[in-house]
């Protein structure tokens, strides 16, 4: 079996004996026998580290790996550079946990409050914390930080990811805050539909996706004017690799911006390890959940950074703090900087441009088979929704090629997307496929 | 150390992505941003460099000792990384068809049987990305179960004052009053305030056990029958679970619902405060309540069984942190059933082991036993020398020692909690104990040079309250 105990048995039986003890067992007597489990666990016999890789590896090969993708919906598939998991599987990074003692943090300090700075940049909001789980509960999180005693409404556009609509949804259940969805038109949110719904006393926030679930980009500037009039929030949604290239969430008047941050260097994994990234204007600072890194001094006068506005947490407040987030994605919020340190402005820029690029001519390229046509005709920046006739039939004959297509959604429809990954020659011969069996 | 954006030069980067090969496609300039975002402009040389000085500042469990109580900073294999990097891992889209990502599927149905093995409990959910989400994940399934029965009045979660902060914040969260319960002077629950305090209001109670003082609360079938009985439901804190794998499970205690910190308990590595994994186990009666969707298995393999009526919903997108099960699994693959009551033996061990060679000096909060954890008080040290928990743990970073948990649990003053765990061999905490007789020594010949500890760490003893009242959050450019 294998094992990380480094004592041998006689070692064991010195530190035993230093105790007047002779065996192990006696260390547990107290634990009454009635509650002690009277057989070995049920699990598999410990196996010798090949063994358990030869096992794990025989897992893993059971999934597909696809050369090609055109899904997006909420996890994108983007260039890692290698610096990025060079970077991040460094040790200290890996092994250290939450930065509480300071003087021998700094290296974690720094580069939470390089991330705070860079989220900053990105969103052109005021102040960022060190992360939260994911782009969902970000949105939850932010779902909190506006709702006060009389203001307990919560609107929600029903063309954000539907999996942060669920978890909405259910924070909001628990937490007894009232729900309430925004229908969509075009496959925008449909603005004129909750006006009459806003209420001075009762509106707390109004959460939008751009670009939202089916790659529409929405318009931000109007839902933050409408919310405002009623002194709510606007809690914008948005991509990060977008942010290279479209407007900030700042710039169009939100007071919070959250996002799913997986597209800054995490690859797909699944669903996660992922990042929810969150900032918002000054204002709202101190009900910002989670840690947040300032920069202070130490004794001798050095620049040092540190973990502040504690007076917000779980482990000061209790029962009064602004979330109970305690571990968040530190890691993944590394990764975050990294990348985007790696990326640089032009990279960004480049990187959110190709993204663009493609998914236009992805779009035009099927769009030019007949039957295949564009579902809503708003600006899009890398998915869209098409028409796609005998969809299941069509994606599974991508899928025998490698290719995972657009995913399918409810009403028959198909949700594309492309990535600076997808080369011209990967998109033809897609589209290829496609069009022979369409034919 | 400079910052990134102070080491960048204009002009200067990666070379990554390659031109387009599309034809361009024009965009409104209305909807494009009107400044670039501020990146650092740093080659791959200077950015390497940059982040290799920043893991220098940093002390992980692989820089030293680590006994940082409640959080289990056991060593992190290596081969769980060299799993969790497998493509077969990382490059499967969460929304794949299932037919084609069944080692994913596979990999948490492993997972869902042997966690739950391990608690004694009946399901799994790996969707809640660290332990207070798990927490949270775990009290609306208490309360999604009250109301399905049309019991809208259980309205009150009772925690003990021992508890670690994230309890109550959760049972806020999730929409509940929190009822302090005290601790008696040994830590454990006051059986007679709980029996107080359960009744028709009462919606469960949060507990861990071996409690926030390392002692197993020996009382627990009966804590947990009386909450039973008043109708309430009882929650595991999985927090303190290393102490008794294999020997004791939480359902055979009594409770409903568990979280288990993978990142603690199954040695995934902490990453700096995440991403960790706060998966829920719960008993038969609470499942048609767990986040959707779950994995079954059939005779064609693995699949999804989503859209439970029941169900709470979902409480983070897609099915949790899924790299950090993918490193748990190989854990517990290696540990097997031999392994895993071995780490808790041996956690336990390693942990009495220091705390009777501490008690010459140091006054411990509870002397008698420990699991896997210990409180020192450190009060008589401050009243007669004025040398603070806070002092004995600046001290011991001039010794490349990763201080104890300070200041908690709140019902201890001047507490130092100390988690030594399995990993470590003797000869780590024979120098650790040496290091705290030094530094006690110190403290009563010349107490006011522990003030200006640590002397030798990259910076000194900080400002907080400094950084706090005019917080510098971001860089100005």
């Amino acid at each position: 079996m294998g094992s990380y105990v480094p004592s041998t048995l006689q070692e064991r039986q010195e530190m035993l004996a230093s105790m007047g003890l002779t065996s192990i067992d006696q260390l547990f007597e107290h634990i009454p026998a009635q509650l002690r489990l009277d057989h070995e666990l049920d699990l598999p016999s410990g196996k010798s580290e090949l063994e358990v890789s030869r096992q794990m590896n025989r897992i893993a090969s059971h999934s597909v790996v696809f050369d090609s993708i055109f899904r997006g919906a909420g996890a994108y598939d983007h260039y890692i550079p290698a610096i990025v998991k060079s970077v991040v599987s460094k040790e200290e990074f890996l092994t250290c946990y939450t930065p509480y003692q300071a003087e021998i943090s700094q290296g974690v300090l720094q580069s939470i409050f390089e991330y705070q700075t860079m989220i900053c940049e990105l969103t052109g909001m005021d102040v960022s914390n060190a992360s939260v789980y994911d782009g969902a509960t970000a949105a939850a999180e932010a779902v909190n930080m506006c709702c006060e005693r009389s203001r307990q409404t919560v609107f929600c556009s029903s063309a954000a990811h539907p999996e942060t609509i669920r978890v909405l949804k259910t924070y909001c259940w628990a937490s007894g805050h009232n729900f309430v969805l925004v229908p969509c038109r075009e496959g925008k949110t449909d603005l004129e539909a909750i006006a009459p719904q806003l209420d001075k006393k009762t509106s707390a926030c109004l959460y939008i996706q751009s670009p939202n679930f089916y790659g529409q980009i929405e318009e931000l500037d109007k839902a933050a004017e409408l919310i405002h009039s009623v002194g709510a929030k606007l809690i914008a949604g948005c991509n990060p690799i977008a942010l290279g290239l479209l407007k900030t969430p700042a710039e169009q008047g939100a007071d919070i911006a959250v996002g799913e941050g997986q597209p800054l260097g995490m690859p797909l994994s699944f669903g996660g390890p992922y990042l929810g990234f969150m900032a918002a204007t000054s204002a709202m600072m101190r009900k910002l959940p989670g840690r947040i890194v300032g920069e202070t001094t130490d004794v001798d006068g050095k620049r040092a950074f540190v973990l502040t506005l504690q007076a917000r947490e779980q482990h000061i407040r209790r029962e009064k703090a602004s979330s109970n987030i305690c571990s968040n994605q530190a890691l993944c919020a590394m990764t975050a900087a990294v990348y985007l340190a790696a990326m640089g402005p032009q990279g960004l820029h480049q990187a959110a441009n190709l993204c663009y690029q493609k998914a236009h001519y992805l779009a035009d390229q099927l769009c030019s088979i007949p039957g295949v046509s564009l579902k809503y005709t708003g600006a899009y920046f890398h998915e869209f929704v098409t028409e796609l006739p005998q969809a299941e039939k069509v994606l599974s004959a991508l899928e025998r090629e490698g290719i995972l297509g657009g995913l399918l959604l409810e009403d028959g429809t198909v949700l594309w997307c492309a990535t600076e990954k997808n080369s011209k020659e990967d998109i033809d011969r897609a589209v290829e496929i496609v069009r022979k069996e369409l034919l | 150390m400079q910052l990134l954006f102070e080491r960048s030069h204009c002009g200067r980067g990666c070379s990554l992505l390659p031109a387009s090969d599309v034809p361009c496609a024009p965009l409104d300039d209305s909807l494009c941003r009107t400044q670039a975002p501020h990146l650092p402009q740093l080659s791959e040389n200077e950015l390497s460099r940059h982040y290799t000085e920043l893991a220098e500042q940093t002390h992980g469990v692989n820089n030293g000792f680590y006994p940082l109580g409640s959080c289990t900073m056991k060593y992190n294999p290596k081969i769980n990384e060299e799993i969790a990097a497998l493509p077969g891992f990382t490059k499967i889209h969460p929304l794949q068809p299932e037919a084609t990502a069944q080692g994913c599927l596979e990999t948490l149905y492993l997972a869902d049987r042997y966690f739950s093995e391990i608690t004694g409990m009946d399901a799994m959910t790996f969707q809640p990305a660290a332990g207070a989400h798990g927490e949270l994940t775990g009290l609306m399934l208490i309360k999604a179960y009250h109301e399905a029965r049309g019991d809208f009045n259980r309205t009150k979660i009772l925690v003990p004052d021992s508890a670690h902060g994230t309890n109550p914040a959760s049972a806020t969260m999730a929409g509940f009053q929190v009822i302090s319960i005290p601790s008696l002077e040994n830590g454990c629950v006051d059986t007679e305030a709980l029996k107080q305090a359960a009744d028709e209001h009462t919606a469960g109670l949060m507990l861990t056990n071996p409690n926030t003082v390392g002692l197993f609360d020996l009382n627990i079938a009966q804590i947990t029958e009386i909450v039973h009985n008043a109708g309430g439901l009882c929650y595991y804190d999985g927090a303190n679970l290393n102490a008794i794998m294999g020997i004791v499970r939480p359902g055979d205690m009594g409770f409903d619902v568990v979280h288990l910190n993978l990142h603690k308990t199954f040695s995934t590595p902490h990453g700096g405060g995440g991403p960790g994994s706060g998966a829920v186990g719960c008993k038969e009666i609470l499942k048609p309540f767990l986040p959707d969707p779950i994995v079954v298995k059939d005779e064609n393999g693995y699949r999804f069984s989503g859209n439970n009526p029941q169900s709470i919903g979902s409480v983070k997108a897609f099915y949790g942190n899924f790299l950090v099960v993918v490193r748990a699994l190989t854990y517990v693959l290696t540990l097997g059933r031999e392994g895993i009551p071995e780490a808790s033996t041996n956690a336990v061990l390693n942990c009495n082991y220091m705390m009777n060679r501490l008690k010459d000096v140091y006054d411990m909060a509870f002397d008698k036993g420990c699991m896997h954890e210990f409180v020192m008080t450190l009060e008589n040290l401050k009243k007669q020398k004025d040398v603070s928990a806070m002092d004995v743990a600046k001290a011991l970073l001039d010794n490349g020692i990763h201080p104890p948990t300070m200041y908690f649990p709140l019902i201890v003053h001047e507490a130092l909690m100390v988690e030594p765990t399995e990993t470590e061999p003797r000869e780590v905490l024979d120098h650790a104990i040496d290091v705290l007789h030094s530094i006690y020594e110190i403290a009563q010949a010349e107490p006011e040079k522990l003030h200006e500890m640590p002397l030798h760490t990259p910076v000194r003893r900080l400002d907080e309250v400094g950084a706090a009242r005019n917080p510098r959050l971001r860089f100005q450019f």
